[in-house]
């Protein structure tokens, strides 16, 4: 894997070491595993242009997802690769958001919807992180996120305003994911120390609140249902479902065949 | 005076620059590495040239070919060649070169509209210009492309589809 000359990553406070590769693993492992969702519409979506938009935008997440990795194994002394294929599923962190199975298209653009702008705010707070390699990582991740918000605002609202069936199924995919929609902003483990520290420079309820602020007016012109604000996050980022079991089995097929091979 | 006589073996930084404007862009060849704006910085050192590029974007592919034919570019001028990634500044497609720009035209890839501040929203609005016919009567079919780094567009006055360099 490619290394990346960051600025700054050995001055990490020994301290701060745990809390912030837990950070790193959270944002690589979301875009990992939406990218690996994403990618599962390569050849079957519904007109060919979005075959085209939504092969692209999983390339993408998977480039955020390497380059986290990248910076998460320039920290640990692990391999960027050994990081996203060896390790076991109830290791990964990515939020319970993701856990769920693709769904329907009308499934995938709400929990799209969902994510991307939640993950938009969490970046705009990143940007300013004062782990430097981190915060030159996001400010290049944020320009290409411009793209997907825009595909997707334009789903949404496509949707939204579609009479019966793209309509109905948007609201049911909404009330499915709702409960599961903060889980982007699962209070992190050390976040106390995190924050004081500048690493992340906004505590995550304050990002929750800033997210769900921000979709209020958007939903309620749509018409569309809020996810609850006070959703249980116990463990948001642990506890893992057949769903993810049976992506995790797919995306390291090929890798279980022949650990050691070099490719 | 021996460091004298070593600095004067040291390649200067302007043939390593030369040399670089020779490395085509693997997915777009009519276009260098240095039209494109990826090369953040170069240092040359007694044991060492050392060249740090941008990728144009974090997923890109073509990234580690980059580095390769960098290397193989540079081989000889110094013992050791490091080509490493950043993100030290954020790659913008702004700082693709007016000749960069002339080439991708002339190549029938629309050159990306100017983005200026970041934190402005992608304009989706404004007129590509058709690299086949300069007609601004164009609509955009995709902004996502075969590649990372490419939006689908297609000229009602030539009717040729084209594509346009993403302005990221």
């Amino acid at each position: 894997m490619t290394t990346i000359r960051a600025s700054l990553t050995t001055t990490v406070d020994p301290a701060l070491r745990n809390g912030l590769a837990e950070l790193l693993r959270s944002l690589a492992d979301d875009e990992f595993v939406i990218g690996f969702a994403d990618s599962e519409w390569t050849g079957i979506a519904p007109i060919l242009e979005e075959d085209v938009a939504m092969s692209s935008i999983a390339q993408d997440e998977l480039g955020h997802a390497r380059a986290f990795y990248g910076l998460l194994a320039d920290l640990t002394g692990e391999d960027a690769d050994h990081l996203a294929y060896d390790r076991p599923p109830e290791a990964f962190r990515h939020c319970r958001l993701l856990d769920h199975a693709r769904g329907d298209w009308a499934f995938t653009m709400a929990r799209r919807y969902l994510y991307d702008t939640a993950d938009s705010v969490r970046l705009e707070a990143l940007a300013g992180s004062s782990y430097a390699s981190l915060a030159e990582l996001v400010a290049k991740i944020r320009r290409e996120e411009r793209y997907h918000l825009l595909h997707v605002d334009a789903w949404l609202r496509r949707l939204a305003t579609a009479e019966g069936e793209p309509r109905d199924r948007l609201v049911r995919s909404l009330e499915t994911l709702g409960p599961d929609a903060t889980s982007v902003f699962t209070p992190l483990p050390d976040e106390e120390a995190l924050v004081e520290s500048g690493i992340l420079p906004t505590p995550m309820a304050e990002l929750r609140d800033r997210w769900l602020d921000g979709l209020a007016p958007v939903f309620a012109e749509l018409d569309l249902p809020m996810p609850p604000r006070d959703a249980d996050l116990t463990r948001g980022r642990e506890d893992h479902s057949d769903a993810f079991r049976w992506m995790y089995g797919e995306f390291t097929s090929v890798r279980r065949l022949d650990p050691e091979a070099t490719w | 005076m021996v460091s004298a006589m070593a600095v004067r073996t040291l390649i200067d930084e302007g043939t390593v620059w030369a040399a670089l404007a020779e490395v085509p862009d693997p997915e777009i060849p009519a276009v260098s590495v240095v039209d494109l704006g990826i090369v953040h910085r170069v240092a040359v050192e007694p044991a060492a040239i050392r060249v740090e590029i941008l990728p144009t974007f974090v997923g890109c592919p073509a990234v580690e070919m980059m580095r390769s034919a960098i290397a193989d570019r540079l081989a000889g001028l110094a013992s050791r060649i490091e080509v490493d990634l950043t993100f030290a500044v954020p790659w913008p497609s702004d700082r693709i070169s007016p000749e960069g720009r002339r080439r991708l035209a002339a190549s029938g890839f629309a050159p990306p509209l100017p983005v200026g501040d970041a934190a402005a929203p992608i304009s989706l609005g404004r007129a590509v210009s058709c690299p086949y016919c300069g007609s601004r009567r164009t609509v955009m079919e995709n902004t996502f492309g075969p590649t990372l780094c490419r939006s689908i567009y297609y000229c009602t006055n030539c009717r040729q589809p084209f594509e346009q360099f993403k302005a990221v």
